[in-house]
């Protein structure tokens, strides 16, 4: 049933898409109709294969050291008045630069290849890890905290037993998002500077007018963030306290 | 386990300087069942959590002592009307958790007892979340006696279970919780009549204690000097108000 419905919205948005490139009459270079695209990705499909795995690379690592320095960050804050008063507006400073306006000094310390787009998606993902799981650790339940207490239990034990557990759900949500933002931040990495990876062949491909090209490593790059989501979310089910 | 002490509480309270409870002096008899009986906002919780030396959010003039002179905060057990279960660990985790939280490697032998003693054997690897209100209360009643503490705190730990779930556990802990000094703090008038030892009534203007019924605790739901207390206690709560 879920299968069939997202079936149905697929073609739904094709007719609509097909339906706009009837209707309007636009040349195929300003945009494509979805059998030229279709055909276009599968003339193309072993260099878009190749450049989807430089971005998923890219992305894979980005995310394994974003979600590490998030958590780490998220239990200093918790644990430290001091970091807290310190880090914290720091956080939400670099939060609020947009991360296009990084991407060229990461290029420009980094250098061209892989390490500037891994950069670019820790940046983006470190702060939704390390704020969700942070209010989940500032959220335990008063209750559990009274009961350790008459317990005579010690902080770093309260932590580890009680606080981080009560928050993994937080941390699940926080991953499940950067799992979409992951994607988005390799990406503009890779338009800031790179020969290779799906956003330099879109770059490319939008260059040199081949809009059907473009559109193919779009579509690529969409069904790759969402395939990234949905094994994110069933890796982190049980944190999130859904399996049974 | 040592013999558990006489314990009492003297002051008063107030929030931000308007007073919670007036100058009040509570003892707790050794061994006994104390029932602090009030209703909603006359600060008969606060008077439960300053025993157990948890935050209250209110300024406390007094003191608290025990008979034997130790302290109290490190000898008590605590139940909520919350069970506090917590939901990612099982039944036998739960029960544990006081020693895993003091860094101690838990008694299983004593922990099985426990289990079994609460009828909860064939639960012992489920999660909270598999358990009836009923069960659950039952375990939070066995990570209480994992704690053997002499002075054990009870905040209306039954006031969310059904009325015939309630009156088997009221059975079950007075039975378990034989020889300590216990308070329950309770707004269920019934609740203190069949199970207080000494009944002390909390309102706006102080504590008022009064004769439980003869009949030793736990006192049948049907019996007939009980239910004239339970009416006794009402009628005082009433013209409190």
């Amino acid at each position: 049933m879920k299968i069939l419905s997202a079936l149905a919205a697929t073609v739904f948005a094709l007719a609509i898409w097909q339906a706009i490139v009837s209707l309007t009459g636009l040349p195929k270079f300003i945009l494509p109709g979805p059998a030229l695209v279709a055909e276009t990705w599968w003339q193309n499909r072993w260099i878009i294969a190749d450049h989807t795995w430089i971005t998923a690379v890219e992305v894979v690592i980005g995310l394994a050291f974003g979600t590490v320095l998030g958590v780490l960050t998220a239990l200093q804050l918790a644990n430290s008045r001091a970091a807290r008063v310190l880090v914290q507006p720091m956080l939400v400073f670099t939060q609020a630069l947009p991360v296009f306006a990084l991407a060229p000094l990461l290029t420009l310390w980094l250098g061209y290849g892989l390490w500037s787009k891994v950069a670019m998606a820790v940046l983006i993902i470190y702060f939704p890890i390390t704020s969700s799981f942070f209010d989940g650790l500032m959220r335990t339940p008063q209750g559990y905290l009274d009961l350790a207490r008459t317990m005579q239990a010690s902080p770093r034990a309260v932590l580890w037993h009680i606080r981080i557990p009560a928050a993994l759900p937080s941390l699940a949500s926080g991953m499940r998002l950067a799992a979409v933002y992951a994607p988005i931040g390799a990406v503009i990495g890779e338009w800031v500077g790179s020969s290779q990876g799906l956003g330099y062949l879109m770059l490319l491909a939008n260059g040199r007018a081949k809009t059907d090209l473009m559109f193919a490593a779009m579509l690529t790059l969409g069904v790759f963030s969402i395939l990234l989501h949905l094994i994110v979310r069933r890796a982190t089910a049980r944190m999130a306290g859904e399996a049974r | 386990m040592i013999p558990a002490p006489d314990l009492t509480i003297s002051g008063t309270a107030t929030i931000e300087g308007a007073p919670l409870f007036a100058p009040l002096s509570l003892t707790l008899g050794s061994g006994q069942w104390t029932c602090l009986l009030g209703g909603s906002g006359v600060g008969k919780t606060t008077v439960l959590r300053l025993i157990a030396g948890l935050e209250t959010g209110a300024d406390f003039e007094g003191q608290i002592t025990a008979s034997d002179d130790q302290t109290v905060a490190d000898r008590v057990a605590y139940m909520a009307q919350d069970d506090l279960l917590l939901p990612w660990a099982t039944v036998a985790q739960n029960v544990s958790l006081g020693a895993r939280l003091r860094g101690e490697t838990p008694d299983i032998e004593r922990r099985d007892r426990l289990i079994e003693r609460m009828r909860l054997q064939d639960h012992m690897a489920k999660k909270p979340s598999e358990l009836s209100g009923g069960q659950r209360q039952r375990v939070a009643l066995a990570r209480t006696l994992m704690e053997d503490r002499p002075i054990v705190l009870l905040d209306e730990p039954f006031s969310a279970l059904d009325a015939r779930t309630r009156a088997d556990m009221q059975d079950l802990a007075a039975d378990a919780l034989k020889g300590r000094t216990v308070l329950l703090v309770t707004h269920d008038p019934g609740e203190a009549a069949r199970l207080g030892q000494s009944i002390v009534v909390m309102t706006p203007q102080g504590l008022t204690s009064c004769d439980p019924p003869a009949a030793p605790a736990p006192r049948h739901v049907d019996d007939l000097e009980t239910l004239e207390t339970q009416g006794a206690l009402l009628r005082l709560l009433r013209e409190a108000a």
